[in-house]
């Protein structure tokens, strides 16, 4: 864990902020480094990968956690596809660790969790599909996903709930992509549950291309 | 004995006709009304599906609603790997992070509910008697057998769960976006202080079962291979006896259905589903 971010390697190639509520969709060339920024402090930044080349091949939360043997993502881990290839790898970071366990909320599972009043709501799933559409996915592409800067603790016998964020204001998630791959991001609208403190916010993010850095330091 | 006559068509069909009725352990009983060993208050009338899935073996079926599914581990080192779809509308399937965070617990066992991602109850778990079981480490794939075994060939002889998902799922013309993260049974997985997963992979007493409750109708996928975290150097699994029969749609004084207001508005929502 860094708290202070390190330099990114190689030249800035994309800036942007993602507003409150907002989905971002974004091509990485294997090298890229993506640096995610929670400006405003504990705002959760639902997150799916697709290798670029062949979208049936995506993000696996169950198989990053067999492989690493835990279910935090934390400085090291590496994100794996559901075929076991290695997607992206978690750089660096300044929060201690992030959740995979969690899902994306829906309107669906809202009612669920909240009841029927908040059908109506506005929720992550609504985001992943409308920045997915563009590329022609649909809802068979909505599977695990990571959920940078939230907190979901599993207690001893097995309860678990996503609780109050360890992030704070400024702090980062460096991810490098291993193969070419196109990430979605649905800054999560949600405001029924501690994970964006009740008050969604804007998130930065910020490619860097090691292909553009000199080879002699 | 003498080499079969195969020269010509004739020859070929009885030789070929000369095989019916030969019993092995992992194959289906057709009807499944023939089953020899039916679940404890069952007529054998109810019964629509029973087979016994070999070790690296899978199978994929329709259950209806109301339908009960019982999975017996026979020997105590299976592996059952499920994948549950909606039969009428397939793109709606199993979640296992909402089955998880809907519920507030990350083991599952007697009482708990498998939920889709479209907010409705799609099983009830009504019994288990192994309370081993796994939402966390999915299934393998081939090169995690072949990290393991040496190969993870899945016409070899260590196929894969991801492999055999993906046999069973295209047999309803299903295909790899629809394999989604699956559901471990009869091997567990527990969750440390600090994330850490330890597996519970046994081999446990013979004969433990789970005994699921459809309430949508259902498209099963099971996929019965060695769990992703198991230690042992050898491809380690034993055959999975899978049963249904059929059953009345739950009512609505059903303890299961009213025991938490989560899992109450995930059977509302699928009563509605089916007001129509």
């Amino acid at each position: 864990m860094t708290q202070t971010p390190p330099a990114l390697i190689g030249p800035v190639v994309h800036d942007a902020v993602v507003p409150a509520r907002a989905p971002w969709l974004h091509t990485l060339t294997r090298g890229q480094t993506l640096r995610i920024i929670d400006l405003e402090g504990n705002q959760a930044v639902d997150f799916l990968i697709y290798n670029a080349a062949d979208d049936a091949e995506r993000y696996s939360a169950q198989d990053t956690i067999a492989a690493q043997g835990n279910i935090f993502l934390r400085e090291g881990s590496v994100l794996l596809s559901n075929e076991g290839a290695p997607m992206m790898t978690v750089l660096s970071t300044a929060v201690a660790y992030h959740d995979t366990i969690g899902g994306a909320c829906s309107c669906e599972s809202n009612t669920l969790r909240y009841g029927h009043h908040t059908k109506s709501q506005h929720a992550c799933v609504e985001n992943f599909l409308i920045a997915n559409a563009r590329q022609g996915r649909g809802k068979r592409d909505m599977v695990s996903n990571i959920n940078w800067f939230m907190n979901v603790p599993v207690e001893a016998d097995g309860t678990l709930g996503i609780v109050d964020g360890i992030s704070a204001p400024g702090l980062y998630v460096d991810l490098r992509a291993e193969m070419d791959v196109t990430v979605v991001v649905s800054n999560c609208p949600q405001i029924n549950n501690p994970c964006n403190g009740f008050n969604p916010t804007p998130v930065r993010m910020i490619v860097a291309d090691a292909a553009g850095a000199s080879l002699v330091s | 004995m003498s080499a079969p006559n195969t020269a010509d068509p004739s020859g070929a069909r009885d030789h070929a006709r000369a095989m019916a009725g030969t019993k092995v352990e992992a194959m289906p009983t057709v009807p499944a009304t023939g089953a020899a060993h039916l679940p404890p208050g069952v007529a054998a009338s109810e019964m629509i599906w029973d087979e016994t899935l070999a070790a690296g073996g899978y199978a994929s079926r329709q259950i209806n609603r109301g339908a009960r599914l019982r999975l017996t581990d026979l020997y105590g080192d299976a592996c059952a790997s499920l994948l549950l779809f909606n039969a009428e509308r397939p793109v709606e399937r199993l979640n296992i992070a909402d089955t998880l965070k809907v519920q507030w617990n990350g083991y599952l066992g007697a009482g708990r509910l498998l939920l889709s991602d479209m907010g409705r109850v799609m099983a009830s778990l009504l019994e288990d008697t192994a309370g081993t079981h796994d939402a966390f480490c999915g299934a393998s794939n081939p090169a995690s057998n072949a990290r393991r075994f040496g190969d993870g060939f899945n016409h070899g002889a260590h196929p894969s769960a991801r492999d055999r998902f993906s046999l069973g799922v295209a047999k309803f013309g299903l295909g790899r976006k629809d394999i989604h993260p699956c559901l471990n049974l009869f091997k567990g997985v527990r969750i440390g202080a600090g994330g850490e997963t330890t597996a519970q992979i046994g081999p446990f007493p013979p004969g433990r079962h789970v005994t699921l409750r459809a309430e949508m109708d259902l498209i099963v996928v099971i996929a019965n291979c060695p769990h992703v975290l198991d230690p042992r150097p050898d491809y380690s699994v034993t055959p999975l006896r899978a049963s249904a029969w059929r059953g009345p749609v739950t009512p609505v004084d059903d303890p299961v259905r009213n025991a938490t207001p989560e899992g109450l508005r995930a059977f509302l929502n699928v009563e509605d589903y089916f007001r129509r």
